[in-house]
């Protein structure tokens, strides 16, 4: 590994945090893809606000430290003013499901070509432990001291099937080699994906036991087969003890938005050309 | 000196603002001058919409009072503007839904009926009788009719003839006997004059999401996406469209959103990130009257103070607040140029009256606006730091994909390589670098001449106006032989020039869209004195006789 690939900043992630793993993950595959011939700074990381945002601190490549929530709707403009980048989000649950959850299911409607990957511990952890959209519901946090059980947690592989996401996957922190290959292929695929990756949070919600138990990839499923999708996505909603499916649970092609909705290009001699033939049909 | 008033009137969906438009182009191929408004309350059909054409000799960008020729598409026009007319107007109604009114009857919807015409063309039918009424040649009326109304081109032609042929006699043939040359003038609404200067400027990406009055440079810019090399998105919200802007700008586009200021509020967030991030993103900010939804369809100059600190933190921006729509093509091209330049995010602040106001405009008196141009071509460099330091605080811009650099931008406090810090140093130090670039900026707007001057330039009285409310201050000026002073660039306040223009003026009064006076209370920070402020904010733009009058007392 290119040891270059990680800045001089201190890396301030709690020790166990599911994070690393996602940092290493991503960079294996990043390794690969300059490997197989894309130019390393064609590749760009847009992060949002949160523990994985700093993601973008450690990572030494083109970053975009964005805001909370608004990672997509910046990858989104990235890829339309340059369709030839590849466009990765690291995003957090409480980010993405939360706040930015608009963005994240008009991406999925729009089929712009960035990929996701959902850093989702289920809490929020740089705040201090308070609940995110996919917590479990006998989850208590600091804002919610007597739970939510009436209050379920999305179940977000369930709205991106919903939204019209074309690839949709499920990593898992402790399954390595899987969570990268996911992302790789997320990366790969044309259009929009996602991968909502489960990690610990070690500080306010690790899960390992949970997740060690009831983790598995589906035999023989076809990711093609929509219906298919739908179950696998319903046998956990994120709060009860259900099997949970790792891997890629939905996968289509659809043309992508910026093949749809980006112009040609124009010098700027012919932007002022066009301006000058506009004003002279309008006389 | 000619100087005429059309008004044309009916309810939502009956084609006012398309009519008045027309009536205001056949006035402009005829060499005048013409200025638009349009009047409309925010709903689909029905309702009563009206638009006033003001047509003259002379560049007007403002309604005077008085009517000579009021066109009633229906019966509440003529209500409402009866009392408005001149004695000697001309009046044309609808004789089908108008019963026993003053002035000449045309069987609207009849002649459609008869032509098999959507009842949207009786405003055709009215134009074609209007034509009559002022003794323009029938020629000359299908030329120009061929070209506004494209879509059902014969059916329209007959009848408009229809209702030309309805007027007996011409009845204002003075109308045309003014000096007439076409020459090269152009009709152009104010949106429509950001939206080509910033093109002229080389924008490329246009994201924004609609919202009255700025959603007429979303339509116009999506019309001639394709021709102007301009990739337009209409996003979810205008969070989204702010960042799409920070994204686009990032991966190298010229790229810029418009909103009015509810809108504005929700990209107040992006605003700060994109000025953290020293991204050059430009905003036009479209103001109407009202906090929250306010009105949605009026005018008003209230947000002055919010653009200029709107956005949490400090940072340095552009504003510039155009008054016509030359002035519009003009500032949306220098606030796109030198947001790149200074790599800082700018604003152009406009209202309901510029927005949406219809102005002639000759071309060739346009400033060649220079395309903003700021990115650094980084060549093969051993390390390329986003937000280096430098004299004047501007580092250099590259892009990713640009030569094989890394680009780290990032929205929080940051090390000069990208990365956040939060070190004393690191935090004051990224403070300074961007505060470098105030003394720049602030000599770039001195460079614009950002302060005109109207009227007489030793009267004792000045006038301190901004925005739409310039045209109106200058025709006042000259008609009360005093002196009209307008700021064209807001912030960073040109101060010093603001001061000269007003000079030792005894009395100084501003003229504002708004109840607080918010221009004279930046001009009395700056150490300006303002005397007097006159405020409205019912929606509605001054009349030019009504600004005479409220200045007599105090002119006198």
């Amino acid at each position: 590994m290119n040891p270059s690939f990680i800045t001089d900043a201190q890396n301030t992630w709690c020790l166990g945090c599911g994070n690393f793993a996602l940092q290493h993950a991503i960079k294996d595959v990043i390794f690969g893809l300059i490997k197989d011939g894309t130019p390393r700074e064609s590749i760009v990381l847009v992060a949002g606000i949160g523990c994985h945002g700093k993601i973008a601190d450690y990572l030494n490549i083109s970053t975009f430290y964005s805001l909370h929530g608004r990672a997509i709707a910046v990858a989104t403009g990235i890829k339309l003013a340059n369709p030839d980048l590849t466009v990765i989000c690291s995003v957090g649950d409480g980010d993405t499901y939360a706040e930015g959850l608009a963005h994240l299911i008009f991406a999925a409607k729009r089929n712009i070509d960035i990929t996701v990957i959902v850093h989702n511990n289920r809490v929020y952890g740089l705040t201090k432990g308070q609940y995110t959209p996919t917590s479990p519901g006998k989850y208590h946090g600091k804002s919610t001291p007597r739970g939510i059980s009436d209050d379920p947690p999305f179940n977000p592989v369930e709205i991106l099937l919903c939204s019209g996401c074309g690839f949709i996957a499920r990593g898992y922190t402790r399954r390595q080699e899987e969570l990268t290959g996911l992302i790789h292929d997320a990366i790969v695929h044309r259009g929009f994906s996602v991968v909502d990756t489960l990690q610990i949070c070690a500080s306010f919600l690790d899960m390992t036991d949970m997740y060690n138990e009831r983790v598995y990839v589906p035999d023989g499923h076809n990711p093609e087969d929509f219906a298919a999708a739908c179950m696998i996505a319903r046998e956990w909603d994120y709060d009860s003890d259900g099997p949970i499916a790792l891997g890629t649970i939905y996968r289509k092609n659809i043309p992508t938005y910026e093949s749809r909705f980006r112009v040609p290009q124009k010098s700027d001699v012919e932007k002022a050309r066009s301006v000058d033939k506009i004003m002279r049909e309008r006389s | 000196m000619a100087d005429y008033s059309i008004l044309i009137g009916g309810k939502a969906g009956d084609g006012v603002n398309r009519a008045g438009q027309v009536i205001a182009k056949i006035f402009t191929r005829l060499g005048f001058f013409s200025y638009m408004y349009y009047d409309y309350p925010s709903l689909i059909r029905g309702g009563h919409n009206y638009a006033v054409v003001r047509v003259a000799d002379h560049p007007v960008g403002g309604c005077r009072e008085g009517i000579d020729v009021l066109l009633a598409l229906d019966s509440t026009t003529l209500r409402r503007h009866k009392t408005f007319v001149r004695n000697d107007a001309v009046i044309l109604y609808n004789s089908d839904l108008v019963h026993d009114a003053e002035g000449t009857a045309i069987p609207l919807l009849s002649i459609i009926t008869e032509e098999e015409g959507s009842p949207v063309m009786a405003n055709t039918c009215l134009i074609g009788a209007f034509c009559k009424s002022i003794g323009l040649e029938w020629n000359f009326v299908e030329e120009v009719l061929r070209l506004e109304l494209p879509h059902e081109v014969e059916k329209n032609l007959r009848i408009a003839r229809r209702g030309y042929g309805a007027v007996p006699v011409e009845m204002r043939p003075e109308f045309l006997h003014l000096a007439q040359k076409g020459g090269d003038k152009i009709l152009l609404t104010g949106n429509e004059a950001i939206a080509l200067g910033m093109v002229a400027a080389g924008l490329d990406g246009y994201v924004a999401y609609p919202m009255s009055p700025a959603t007429g440079i979303l339509h116009y810019m999506a019309e001639i996406a394709e021709e102007a090399g301009v990739t337009v998105i209409h996003p979810e919200s205008e969070i989204a469209a702010m960042n799409m802007v920070a994204g686009m700008v990032y991966g190298g586009f010229r790229a810029a959103t418009g909103t009015a200021g509810g809108g504005f509020n929700l990209m107040v967030e992006g605003l700060s990130m994109a000025a953290m991030a020293e991204l050059p993103v430009t905003v036009v900010l479209a103001q109407r009257i009202g906090p929250s939804t306010g009105t949605p369809t009026y005018t008003a100059q209230e947000d002055l103070n919010y653009a200029i600190y709107a956005g949490n933190g400090e940072f340095p921006r552009f504003i510039f607040a155009p008054g016509d729509a030359g002035q519009a093509y003009e500032c949306a091209g220098h606030a796109l140029r030198l947001s790149w330049k200074y790599q800082v995010p700018s604003l152009i602040l406009t209202d309901k009256t510029l927005a949406e106001g219809t102005y002639t405009v000759e071309p060739s008196t346009l400033p060649e606006l220079i395309p903003a141009q700021a990115i650094t071509r980084i060549g093969p460099v051993e390390e390329y730091r986003r937000y280096s330091d430098s004299e004047d605080g501007i580092s250099p811009y590259a892009i990713p994909g640009d030569g094989s650099v890394t680009i780290k931008v990032n929205s929080k406090t940051h090390r000069p390589d990208g990365i956040s810090t939060d070190t004393p140093e690191g935090i004051a130090g990224c403070i300074d670098k961007q505060m470098r670039k105030l003394p720049a900026m602030r000599q770039e707007v001195s460079d614009l001449r950002p302060v005109i001057i109207y009227g007489n330039p030793d009267a004792e009285i000045c006038l301190l106006c901004w925005g739409s409310n310039a045209p109106l201050c200058r025709e006042v000026a000259g008609r009360l032989g005093i002196k009209a002073v307008q700021p064209l660039v807001m912030w960073p306040f040109p101060a010093g020039e603001v001061s000269d223009a007003v000079g030792d003026s005894w009395m100084v009064i501003s003229v504002e869209d708004n109840y607080a006076g918010q221009l004279a209370d930046l001009a009395r920070h700056h150490g300006i004195r303002v005397d007097l402020h006159i405020p409205k904010y019912d929606g509605r733009p001054h009349s030019i006789d009504g600004l005479v009058e409220l200045l007599w007392g105090v002119v006198a």
